[in-house]
């Protein structure tokens, strides 16, 4: 039986980690309530940039001239897949969840015969994907010490994967990412960047209007396929960056029940212990005092 | 005096939503006003500032740095870069930010392609643009 000083002193190093672990908890609640109205801020933009580009690309596909951006190269031989993980840990199984389903679509990707390069966004996710394909790594972008993801940030990750792609060096991007189902819920998703999918949008009422448009179609639509890759990085961003604070949140308000059941069966534990200690010395005393 | 449905939305936030009488958008290709019935159109925008003018009054001037706008039958959608009240512009910041478009367009007039070159001259004229916006506030 361990002894009493050794009991107190775990009780109280579990009760600091359970003011750690609340802390934690509260301050990834405050963080998810702050991720999930900036995703619910970008939403709009990106359903009305949805809208242009359904009405767009109607018109252009068929089109041997249609952007490369829109129909891809022809190809299927190598494969880019962005991994969108966060830069820190200790949020459940977020990080593993995505991780684990990266390696199995490259597994599946190769096994198909097909290149794979990895381009990976927050540390978690590449220290995990390094230790198995640190071959096909391409680039790492973390956001380590930034408060909070922009638009910017996103436009950044679009620039390195446009050039990327002009370059000639893939075929077929896709994000990996957290989609964020609701607080207790991340699934892991693979989403096709380029060639972009064309947004299937349900018919309006009445007949489509016949748009002008000003410069030509094609100019537009150069334009607006850039931005709208933009626009899918960022939307992937921010529900990361809410499903890792969600996973968090759970996550420690696991760890902080966890500590507290432990606290009270340590204390039990000690209680007895000491009880078992007096009663000990008691008799001692006792059966002493009878032998005289 | 008729209105229209005017949604000007940054990938950031939604940042007007509500019916309007006139817009003037800095189309690509030189200022644009709309009006109620405006034909459809869809177009690019350069740098340059968004006047709403609601009861015959200019209520609002939003200083874009580039986008689409869509001109739909009942409805006006503007989807902009980045989009600020030409009050809140700062003009020592833009012309910071003249200065580093400026570098960036030299760099690329040296050794990039024509496209590339474009693009960094647009950057160039919307910070420019946005001097003036914030010199006129």
């Amino acid at each position: 039986m361990a002894s009493l000083k050794a009991l107190r002193t775990r009780i109280n190093s579990v009760k600091s980690t359970r003011k750690i672990t609340q802390a934690m908890k509260m301050v990834a609640a405050a963080k998810l309530r702050r991720a999930q109205a900036q995703a619910e801020a970008a939403r709009p933009y990106a359903e009305r940039m949805q809208r242009m580009l359904a009405s767009l690309g109607a018109s252009v596909t068929g089109n041997p001239d249609a952007p490369r951006l829109l129909v891809g190269t022809g190809a299927d031989k190598v494969h880019l897949l962005v991994v969108v993980t966060a830069d820190r840990g200790l949020a459940g199984p977020f990080n593993t969840n995505v991780g684990r389903f990266a390696r199995a679509r490259i597994r599946a990707l190769e096994a198909e015969g097909k290149t794979v390069k990895i381009l990976s966004v927050g540390r978690k996710g590449a220290a995990y994907l390094k230790r198995e394909f640190a071959s096909r790594f391409v680039g790492e972008i973390t956001f380590a010490g930034k408060k909070r993801v922009g638009f910017e940030e996103a436009q950044d990750i679009t620039a390195r994967v446009s050039a990327m792609f002009e370059a000639g060096e893939f075929d077929v991007c896709a994000l990996v990412y957290n989609r964020f189902r609701n607080v207790i819920s991340q699934t892991p998703v693979e989403q096709r960047l380029i060639p972009a999918p064309l947004p299937e949008v349900a018919p309006a009422e009445g007949p489509a209007p016949i748009y002008e448009y000003e410069p030509s179609e094609e100019e537009i639509l150069a334009q607006i396929l850039p931005q709208n890759l933009a626009i899918q990085v960022y939307r992937a961003l921010l529900d990361s960056a809410a499903g890792e604070q969600g996973s968090r949140m759970t996550a420690m308000d696991n760890a902080t029940r966890n500590a507290g059941d432990m606290i009270n069966k340590l204390t039990l534990n000690y209680n007895r212990t000491r009880q078992a200690n007096i009663t000990r010395e008691l008799i001692e005393i006792i059966s002493g005092a009878e032998a005289l | 005096m008729a209105t229209f449905e005017l949604e000007l939305v940054s990938p950031e936030k939604l940042l007007l939503s509500r019916p309007v009488e006139m817009v003037i958008i800095p189309a690509a290709e030189g200022d644009m006003g709309v009006l109620p019935g405006h034909v459809p159109m869809i177009v690019t925008l350069r740098g340059g500032v968004i006047s709403v003018r609601e009861n015959g009054q200019e209520t609002e001037r939003m200083f874009v740095r580039g986008g689409f706008a869509e001109v739909g039958p009942t409805r006006v959608t503007v989807l902009a870069d980045t989009a600020v009240p030409v009050a809140n512009l700062s003009r020592a910041e833009a012309e910071r930010l003249i200065e580093t478009a400026e570098r960036d367009y030299q760099a690329a007039a040296a050794n990039d392609t024509p496209e590339k070159r474009e693009a960094a001259m647009n950057h160039l004229l919307a910070m420019r643009a946005m001097k003036d916006a914030a010199q006129a506030a």
